[in-house]
This record gives C-alpha cells, structure tokens and sequence, in this order.
C-alpha cells in the first residue's frame, strides 16, 4: 500500500525506519514538527536523502562564513554566478562567460571503481549543462593507495577506465588532473572531476521554477532503481546501504552511466538553450528527483505540483519513495512556458531523448507530489532544500600534530656525492608520484572538439573558448595531502599557491577558485579542526590573491576504521589568456640558445617532500613557506612575459624539486640542457628542496637581459641556471654529471606500465 | 576435460545501455515487436575433472562477473 | 566545392571535420543521420565518434541510419569518402571497404600522436602526399585493430590499397601494421587516425592532416 498523507495524517504513531535511512532522532523530530505530522514513506525518503552529509553539507556549512567574510566586492565583481548554484560563473570578457566545478565520487568508485568514476564524470558534465553553458572539457584529480598494494591495480585501473570510458564516448577532452599515491587512500580512493563549460553572459540559466502555470519536464533517460539509497551511503561511515523504507531487497548502491545518453542529452540541451525555451534548468543528481524539484521549487516564486506516475520508469513496481530516491544517471528537469511545450517536445525528439511532462509550477509554497492522484508529498521546499540542519562539530587540534612537526626531516641521510645525487635524481623520476603519467592520460582522449591547446603533461590545461579572438581559458588542480596534514592552513593555501602557479606558468591570468575538500569523519574533532584550517587558509589566501572562490564540494567520511586518509582540499584555479596563440608550453627547445632562468628563492625545505616520502618514508616538519604576495608577482611576471613574446617555455616547480621540473622539461621538449648549479648552496638542497613560488623558464639569449632587468626591478629573485643543448641529448648538470635523455626518459615512463600495464 | 559455459548478464535492477540500443535500432529496422533487449556475455570453458562445482562458481562470481552489476549462470555441457 | 559531414547520435568529430573542410577552402556541410539527403554535396566525410554508443559493434546501427542509404548509391556512382576513425568502421559494417576494426591489441582506449607512412598517393583523399611521406596525426580509439582475412589482405597489398600504415609503433595491433585502406576505385578511404585533428600546430600535433582534405579537392574538380 502507498502511504498519502492521508494515511500518514490517521497513524501518527506508526513506526519508521529513520534511524536506517540516516537520520538522527532530534532530526525526525524536525522533520515531524515541519510537517505538523510523521511524514509519508515519500517524504521521509526525500528528507533523509537531502538531509544527509552529502546534499546538505550539514558538517560544513557552518565554516561558509570564511567564504563571504573574504571575498571582497572586487573579487565579487568577476562572478556571474557563485556558491549556491550548480557552478560558479566567471566573466572572462568579449561576453563570455565560463562555468567549472569540482566534485567528488570518492566512496561509489571504491566499491565499483569503473562505473562510480564514469558516472562521477557524468554528473558533473550535467551540472556544468544547468547552468546554460556548453562543456568544454574535464580534468579528474585521483588519489589511490600505495602502487605495489595488491587492491590499487584493481582500484586504478577500473577508476582509469571508466573515466575514459566516458568521457571519450561523451566527447569531452581531458586536459589534465592528477595521480597521486599514498598508503592513506587505500581504501578511500579519491575521484574529484571537474568540468569547465562556456556560454554566452546573456544565455546564463539558473535552477529557477518560476511563472505559475510553467510546466516542469523530465527528460532523458528512464527512472531505475539504480543507487537507491546510495547518496546516503556517500556520505556515511559504512556501505550497508538501505532499503528506501519499502521491503525490497537490497539493491546495489551503483549507478551505472550509458555516455551515449549524455552526449545526446548535451546536444538536445544546447540546442534548447539556443532557441531560448527553457526558463529553468536541473540536473538530477544525487538525490535524484527529490533534489530537482525542491531545489527547484525552493529556488523559484511559486509552489509546484508533480505527477510522479508520469515518469517513464525501466524497473516495475517501483514505488513513489524508490522513484524520488533513484539515481538513474542522465536526467534533466526543466521548466517551460506552456506556449514552448510543444517546441521544447519537438527538439527532445530530433534527438530521440524521452521527455515527459510531469508537473507544474503552481501558486503558493508548497511542493505537492501526487502518484495515480493521491498526495504523497506536501512539504515546504525549501525545508528539504535548504533548511536542513546544521552542526557545529567540535573541533580540537589533533594529539599528534605537535610531535608531527617537531620530527622534522633534519635527520635524514642526504645524498652527497655526484654519484649519488644522480641516482637520486633518476630514482626520483621514476617514483610513481612523480613518473610520467602518459600510461594513464593516453587513456583519454585530448583532441576531441579540437580546442585543446595544452594538456597532459602541461602544468594547466587550456582549452580555446572563441575560435575568432583566440580567447581560452587554463585550468589547474592541485594539493599535496602530506603538506596539508603537517599544517592544514599553510599546506592548502601551497595547494592554492601550486593551481595559481601553474595556471601562471602558461601566460594565462588566474581568475577565479573552486574546490574539492576531500577530509575523513567530520565527527572526529581533529579531522574538523584540519577542515576549518583548511577552509580558513584557502578563503584568506584567496583574498590575498584577489581571485573568489566561485564554488566547491565536501566528501567527508573517508577513512577506513579511526584512520582518516590525508587531508586533502584539491584546489582548481581557473586563468584567462586573451588568445591561446600566447600561451607558454612546457619542454624546452623551440627556439635555439634558450637559456634557463630560476625564479624565486631556494631554501632548505623538506617537509612533507616528495623526496623525504619516496627514500626514507618520512613524514614530519613543517611545509614549505608559503608567500601568495610573491606568488602574485611571479604570475604577473610570467604574464607579462608572455604577452612581450619574452618566454620560450616555462615549468613550475613543486614535488620532486628543480631536479624534476629539469627531467621533466628536457623529456617533454626532447632536448638536453647544461645546469650550473649555485656554488654557495648545497647542492642537494637546491636540486629536491620543494621551496614554493619558484619557475624555471627559457627564455631566448635575445630577450635575457630584458626579462632579467624586468625581474630585477619588480624585484623577483632570478638566477641564471643553464642553456638548453640541442645537440648533447644530455641533461648535464654541473658538479652531478651527465644524464643522457633515454636513460632519464626510461626511468620516468617505465614505472607505470610496469606497475599497471 | 569438459565444456561449462558461463553466462553473465547484467542485473535485472542494472541499466544496461548496449541492450537498450539494440532495442532501439530494431523497430528502425524494421523488425516490430521486440520489447526488451538485454546484452551479455558468454564464457566457454573447456576445464579438467578435477573442476568442481564450488571453484566453478567462484570463478564466475570473482572473476568473469562483477557481483555487483552482474548475475552469472553456470552450466556444465557435454563435451 | 562542397563536403559534407555527418552527424549520427553519439558523433563526436562532426565539429572537428567541418572545420578542416573550411580550412582547404571548400564549403562545409553538415549533414544528418535522419535526413535522406546529401544537399548536392560533391564529397561526403564520415566523422569519427561512438554512433549510437558502439554498443553492438563499432558502426553496427550508424550504417541502417537513412543517410547512408544515400551515401552508398552516390560512392558506388563514384563520389569520394572519406571515414575516419568511427566513420572507416561505419564503411567497413557497410561494406564499402573491406575488413573490420576490432578492439585494440593492448584493451585499452589509446589516444597519441601517431606517425603514419602514405602507402599510395593516387588515392581521391591523398595525392596532396608524396608516396612514402610521412605524418604525424592524432590517433585516439578503442576498436582500431584492423583485420581481414588472408585473401583480402593479400589483395589489399597487391593492389596498393592500403592508404595509410602506422610507423614507428603500431599502437593497437593492425594486421600489416594497417591504419587506412581504400575500395580498389581508391574514392573510398577509411582510416583510424584522425587528420582533422592535424590542421594547425595550435590545437594538434601538425598540420599533416589538412592535405586529405585538399586532395579531395583536387580529384572532384578533376573527376
């Protein structure tokens, strides 16, 4: 039997299996008070899901405030759109308008890692469409376990897989990412994807449900019962799943993507878009319907009415909980003028794309859901949307942070002698965190739509948005967890400072920040003190930076028993070049007699190094220091740079050192170069230190003494290092020796093969 | 030596996107009355008598299936 | 001069090829899976992509769709196709070129820059080439291994059909290390790799990619 309000109204003390669908007593308790009765099966079902630490960051939301108290009205002034939308929106001029967001499908790709990364590159391609905006192309930031851990090859290549399984088939260019290895991942693999998409400012769509007597359209694929319950597994501390309160077996807690679906759900969106019928749009999600239409409803300036046994459905005997709840992958909801129905049914056709009137938007504030016209959700939208509780969790220090830094990596044996130093260095290239990532992004399709400019494995990937002016935009992602764990505060705003820098480094000007705060079980104080921390460095360094956070994601709950996996806030940074034809590429060599400049201050810095992590497994100290003032000044320098045709190439340095960001330049441009190392500096320092805000560049001998002077008088510490070779096919560096380019390049590109190939 | 064949078909709850395709295509060809379509695989196994039943099933649930979209059926034919 | 390119659902690189036919200079014209009507194009490109999500097989359901019907009348009267990547297995299951593309030799999605060998420049889609000139072009797909059976692999090099072979690796296992071949009028082209991904060194690899685009031109004016 279904349960109405009606029924609901005549058994108020009928039992409810609240508890198993997540919530807290005081919660039910709410949601009864709310409703001045229990709620139905339905409306249990919705509220449950919605309140749940996923849809409702109710752990979260409480550190906002950093968010709204630094960002300035300059900052505000970029921002088409910001936090509370499905994506930030950035002007980026000549009337464009571009749109990028970063999520996470953590705990899904765990348990099925090909489908749970396949539909994690879905979902966030379909929040990227409800803004109005045409994907332009994905980046996936991944974390996994230790390389030689027997579960990581099953993990890493089904999470591979299924990104590009996807993403290929939708007909998106992954332009970048990472892949990043730590034993704290092991059970917790982490899958952030990002999507970046552009539009026209005036096409801007927003999640609104106005006009009474707009009709509401679901379109796409067929309702399931695929992933129910799952969105509360997200975000819960165990995978037991539930059962949607109806009886029925338990069902996987997977959701399974058809790309094909989604590619033409892209096109028959755009061309919605382009004839101006749509007045407002959702993607469905987690959470499913029950997250569209109150999102939509609470959004908007009315109530609204939905016919749940108008959805097409693929499964039998689904009921109107189960229906609500599914997760059945490529989904949108619309609403329409009545006047546009017919056209709006006309485009859905030329694409073969279901589309199913089942509601409107009515007077009032009410969200009604009716099944064969019996009321079976009557709730205030926004109560589910918006209005759900909010925890302010303890927060203590963690025990160990303070013996954490004081066992800093002083005592670590150094390599000395030139022997040594160069088998540090190719041992080094070939460590999986820092080997050539090409067995992974070869997985993936760059080229498709042919606006890639950079990609994999340039720092930033830039994508050209006007095929006219030449206008792109770069994009970066970055954090090392190891940094973030010695100092959550200093070690996110050098996750800010690294997406900054490398967005920098291609000539393309840092404009706008989202995020993707991967942390463990917010009800543990010193995984939410390292989350405030986190949160506060990332707000305030972004207000020093001058560029807002535009919007974000919170995945808690990864951890395997008390153990949190490294905190892990994954920083994007979105830049603007005017015309990509300017940017700076990565390898050495395109012009002859470059010579090799190092900009920024060596220091001796180890902590959390990828150098102290590879050789002697060591994790203790302080970060490096982070200067986001110098950090704004080595990116105002590399764009001016640029602009005066002053940089042949350019390639920050971060893990692994100078002598990474060396082997890595020489390989990528197939050229060798001779390094004169500073002789009043140990040599080892200044070849694995991960000192922040520095940048090898090349630029031609004819522009040295321009680019010198510029640096000098902005003063912008810079040291003359070496020339590029294009004859040696060497990596010669002064007082270490030589390193001729296949041995280096078969130490970087073999570990990954061999690993997983 | 003996041939056990092992079927692997998506779960009845699970989308199955290659299925609905073919479903699709068919009234476009022409060919009415084809409701449903459901793709999966077909294994062949020529195995020693020393396979039982139990290692069988393991291989096909840890191996050729993944138990969390798929179901499996195993049969043992004449060789 | 106009070439047309066709969009079936699930066509990725219909974008990508109507910008290299404007890029040699002729019109570019989009064409549709559901339309019965090649809009007096004078030479027709199958774009590359996952019609109808390859589920079947790659280019199974794309070659029922309603403007191939029209796109194998006017080859067999002689007009040039061209089939990249999703298109050269849409023209195999169709039966203009012989052969099939199987799943690549190593299981995985591939995407690199590939150098190629230009086998035979008296094809319509390559005479902008020299016989032996090698190129670099973007290759990116799942089902690329190409495979015929003895016969017709023998005929194919006896005739100087293959068009195109991968050198310097061969990145998914092709029987002969073939990356394209042609009908034996040499009009009809398929090849894995993707030229029109090779027009500019801005957004590909080389602009290697846009002489089949130009050589097309050449051999409708002089057909």
């Amino acid at each position: 039997m279904i349960d109405t309000v009606d029924n609901a109204k005549g058994t108020p003390d009928q039992d409810q299996p609240y508890r198993e669908l997540g919530l807290k007593d005081d919660e039910y308790a709410r949601i009864r008070e709310i409703l001045g009765r229990r709620p139905t099966d339905a409306e249990l079902a919705m509220y449950s899901v919605m309140w749940s630490e996923h849809c409702s960051y109710k752990s979260s939301k409480v550190h906002w405030k950093h968010w709204s108290a630094n960002t300035t009205p300059e900052m505000k002034a970029k921002m088409l759109a910001g936090i509370g939308e499905n994506a930030g929106v950035v002007d980026i001029g000549d009337g464009w308008a571009v749109t990028f967001k970063l999520e996470s499908h953590n705990h899904p790709s765990y348990v099925e890692p090909y489908q749970g990364a396949a539909t994690g590159v879905g979902g966030i391609v379909r929040d990227i469409m409800a803004m109005g905006a045409r994907p332009l192309a994905v980046m996936d930031p991944l974390r996994f376990g230790a390389p030689d851990h027997p579960d990581t090859r099953r993990v890493l290549s089904g999470i591979v897989s299924g990104v590009g399984g996807y993403g290929n088939c939708l007909g998106l260019p992954n332009i970048g990412g990472e892949v990043v290895f730590d034993p704290s991942y092991q059970g917790n693999p982490l899958v952030n994807a990002l999507c970046v998409g552009a539009m026209r400012a005036e096409d801007l769509h927003l999640a609104h449900a106005s006009g009474t007597g707009n009709k509401v359209i679901l379109f796409g694929a067929r309702t399931g019962l695929d992933g129910i319950g799952g969105v509360s597994v997200l975000a819960s501390e165990t995978f037991s799943g539930d059962e949607g309160g109806t009886g029925r077996k338990k069902l996987p807690a997977v959701q399974v993507g058809d790309p094909f679906t989604e590619k033409v759900l892209i096109e028959c969106c755009l061309e919605l878009f382009a004839e101006g019928i749509v007045v407002g749009i959702q993607d469905l999600g987690g959470a499913g319907l029950s997250c569209a239409t109150s999102e939509l409803a609470s959004a908007g300036d009315g109530g609204m009415h939905v016919e749940l046994d108008r959805v097409p459905l693929r499964a039998t005997g689904m009921t109107p909980a189960e229906i609500l709840s599914s997760e059945s992958q490529e989904r949108m909801c619309a609403v329409v003028r009545p006047s546009d129905v017919d056209a709006f049914m006309r485009v859905c056709a030329k694409w073969d794309v279901i589309a199913t009137e089942i509601g409107e938007v009515t007077e009032g504030d009410r969200l009604v859901i009716t099944w064969h016209g019996e009321t079976v959700v009557d709730v205030p939208p926004r109560t589910v949307a918006h209005e759900g509780p909010m925890y302010e969790r303890p927060i203590e220090r963690p025990a160990d942070q303070d013996s954490l830094q004081a066992a800093g990596p002083e005592s670590l044996a150094r390599p000395s002698t030139p022997d040594d130093l160069r088998a540090e260095i190719l041992r080094m290239a070939a460590s999986p965190n820092l080997a050539s990532r090409q067995w992974v992004t070869e997985q993936y399709d760059r080229y498709v739509r042919g606006g890639t400019v950079l990609a994999q494995p340039s720092d930033s990937g830039m994508i050209r948005v006007d095929e006219e002016t030449g206008r792109g935009v770069a994009l970066a992602t970055d954090c090392n967890g190891r940094f973030v764990r010695l100092d959550p505060y200093v070690g996110t705003q050098l996750a800010l400072a690294e997406a900054y820098r490398n967005v920098a480094v291609t000539g393309a000007t840092p404009l706008a920040v989202t995020n993707c705060l991967n942390f463990g079980s917010p009800e543990d104080p010193a995984v939410m003190w390292q989350f405030e921390q986190a949160v506060r460095g990332l707000a305030e360094g972004c207000k020093e930076l001058g560029i807002p956070v535009t919007g974000g994601n919170v995945s808690f709950y990864n951890q395997t028993g008390s153990t949190a996996i490294l905190p892990t806030p994954v920083v994007g940074v979105l830049g603007v070049i005017d015309d990509v034809r300017r940017r700076i590429p990565t390898g050495i060599g395109a012009e002859a007699g470059e010579t090799l400049l190092l900009l920024g201050e060596t220091r001796d810095e180890f902590g959390g190094s990828e150098w102290a992590h590879e050789v002697h497994g060591h994790l203790g100290g302080l970060p490096p220091r982070v200067d986001l003032a110098r950090e704004k000044l080595l990116g105002e320098i590399l764009v001016a740079g640029s602009r005066d045709g002053m940089i042949s190439a350019a390639h920050d340095l971060s893990d692994g050192g100078l002598a990474q960001t060396l082997v890595e330049t020489c390989l990528i441009g197939e050229v060798g170069a001779r390094v004169f190392l500073d002789p009043d500096q140990d040599p080892f320092v200044q070849l694995f230190s991960e000192s922040a805000g520095r940048v090898l560049v090349a630029v031609p001998r004819s522009e040295e003494l321009r680019f010198t002077e510029m640096c000098t008088a902005r003063g912008l510490p810079w040291r003359r290092t070496g020339v590029v070779d294009p004859e040696s096919g060497t990596l010669e560096i002064q007082g270490v020796g030589e390193l001729p380019l296949p041995e280096l390049r078969e130490a970087w590109e073999g570990t990954l093969p061999a690993l997983f190939g | 030596m003996a041939r056990v064949v092992v079927d692997v078909m998506p779960k009845p709850e699970i989308l199955d996107p290659q299925g609905q395709a073919v479903a699709r295509a068919l009234p476009r060809l022409g060919f009415d009355g084809v409701s449903d379509v459901r793709q999966g695989k077909h294994f062949e196994l020529e195995v020693d008598d020393s396979v039982d039943d139990e290692t069988l099933a393991k291989i096909a649930e840890g191996f050729l299936s993944n138990p969390v979209v798929e179901d499996f059926v195993v049969r043992r034919v004449a060789s | 001069m106009r070439i047309g390119a066709v969009t079936f659902p699930g066509t990725l690189d219909d974008s990508d090829t109507l910008r290299a036919i404007k890029a040699s200079g002729a019109d570019a014209v989009a064409l549709w899976h559901g339309d019965a009507d090649l809009k007096q194009v004078d030479a027709v490109v199958l774009p590359g992509g996952f019609s109808y999500g390859d589920y079947l097989r790659a280019g199974a359901i794309a070659r029922f769709a309603p403007v191939m019907g029209e796109i194998v009348d006017a080859a067999r009267k002689g007009m040039p196709v061209l089939g990249i990547c999703n298109g050269f297995q849409v023209l195999c299951e169709a039966g203009l070129l012989p052969g099939a593309l199987l799943r690549n030799a190593g299981l995985h999605f591939v995407c690199r820059d590939q150098w190629l060998k230009v086998e035979n420049n008296t094809s319509a889609w390559t005479t902008r080439y020299d016989t032996g000139a090698e190129i670099i072009v973007p290759i990116k797909n799942m089902d690329g291994r190409y495979t015929a059976d003895k016969s017709t692999v023998d005929e194919l090099e006896g005739e100087g059909r293959v068009v195109f072979r991968y050198t310097g690796g061969n990145p998914n296992g092709s029987l002969g290390d073939i990356a394209g071949v042609s009908d034996a009028t040499g009009r009809i082209v398929g090849l894995m790799p993707h030229p029109e991904h090779a027009i500019d060194a801005l957004t590909g690899p080389s602009d290697d990619g846009l002489g089949m685009f130009l050589s097309v031109l050449d051999s409708v004016v002089a057909a």
